[in-house]
């Protein structure tokens, strides 16, 4: 056994002294990163895949809207509803959002008003369509449509 | 008589920034802001009601989905890859009169695109991504970038080296008018589709 006890006598301790330097670090990063959900979202959201994705730009231009089947669906039933902020609108409601909206933003800003649709992709267009002849009507006529980015195969 | 220093244990301190940095782990959601960009026609009632634009046949691109999400293009079944697709409308743009079946010019070409209410979300968004691939790959050819390169900088105008790389991919004339602009156009769905 007197062998091995020399290799034993080496040092193998880890310092961790500086653990808690290490991991406060990364705490700010992510609390630095966080961007805490105001609205919960109570429309199924399974966004559909393409590869031309464009970022937007500003975001405190843009307004959202989801459009899907509500999750509860004993509740709500199952056609797709649009959910702006926490409620369910109906399509006719849309040009009163958009104006509220508007009011949020600078008055020389008030035209460069995005409008992100999260759709579900089980979605028909039929609803869809409802909602940009009001945007129309509205004159919010810039849209994107959020989707993910499609793994390219190779 | 020396007095004592105070002292806080600071033993627990990595156990509660350990408890704080799974919190923000758990609760971070990485902002998904990406999508396809398009800008609607304006409000029906701003066009003059009796205005009749006569286009020829040769320079419309006319694709149809029905509401069992079959595609037609140009009238025939199409059941190709979307990649398929954007090679044909980049045909269709870039003909220049050479096939007297297709566009005259790519100012004149336009894409319309028209679906049923009862498509769904996800194959109109798969063929929309195809035609506006084929128009963002030519203008990336032309500005001599990337096309991944020409989504980032198109989203950033201000910045004037971008400016020049966006006038240059869609060729912007002297006079201000564009040689190939993006003519899409997507009409309202139809009520009843088979």
């Amino acid at each position: 056994m007197s062998k091995f006890k020399k290799k034993a006598a080496v040092k193998q301790d880890i310092p961790t002294s500086s653990m808690p330097d290490v991991v406060f670090m990364l705490l700010f990063f992510f609390m630095v990163t966080t961007v805490l959900r105001e609205t919960s979202i109570n429309v199924k959201q399974h966004l559909p895949e393409a590869t031309m994705l464009k970022k937007l730009a500003r975001k405190s231009l843009v307004a959202y809207m989801y459009i899907g089947e509500p999750k509860k669906t004993d509740q709500w039933g199952k056609e797709p509803k649009i959910q702006v902020n926490d409620v369910f609108i109906e399509p006719k409601d849309v040009i009163q959002w958009v104006n509220s909206e508007k009011a949020k933003l600078n008055e020389f800003e008030r035209d460069q008003l995005t409008v992100s649709m999260k759709v579900d992709s089980e979605v028909k267009r039929g609803i869809i369509a409802d909602v940009e002849t009001e945007l129309r009507k509205a004159n919010a006529r810039l849209l994107l449509y959020s989707t993910q980015q499609r793994r390219v195969e190779n | 008589m020396p007095r004592p220093v105070p002292e806080i244990p600071n033993a627990s301190m990595a156990d509660i920034a350990f408890l704080l940095l799974v919190f923000f782990l758990v609760t971070t959601t990485v902002a998904n802001d990406k999508g396809l960009s398009i800008l609607l026609p304006p409000p029906p009632e701003a066009l003059p009601p009796d205005m009749d634009i006569k286009i020829q046949e040769r320079n419309l691109f006319k694709i149809q989905v029905n509401s069992f999400d079959n595609v037609l293009v140009e009238g025939e079944p199409f059941t190709g890859s979307p990649d398929e697709l954007t090679e044909k409308i980049k045909k269709f743009i870039l003909n220049y009169g050479a096939d007297p079946s297709s566009s005259d010019n790519p100012e004149k070409a336009i894409v319309s695109y028209k679906t049923d209410r009862g498509t769904s979300h996800k194959k109109f968004i798969e063929i929309l991504d195809a035609i506006q691939a084929a128009y963002y790959q030519i203008y990336a050819e032309n500005a001599g970038v990337s096309v991944k390169k020409w989504l980032d900088l198109s989203s950033d105008l201000n910045d004037p080296e971008n400016r020049k790389l966006y006038d240059l991919g869609r060729k912007k004339r002297p006079d201000g008018t564009i040689e190939i602009p993006m003519n899409l156009s997507i009409a309202e769905p139809t009520k009843v589709g088979g």
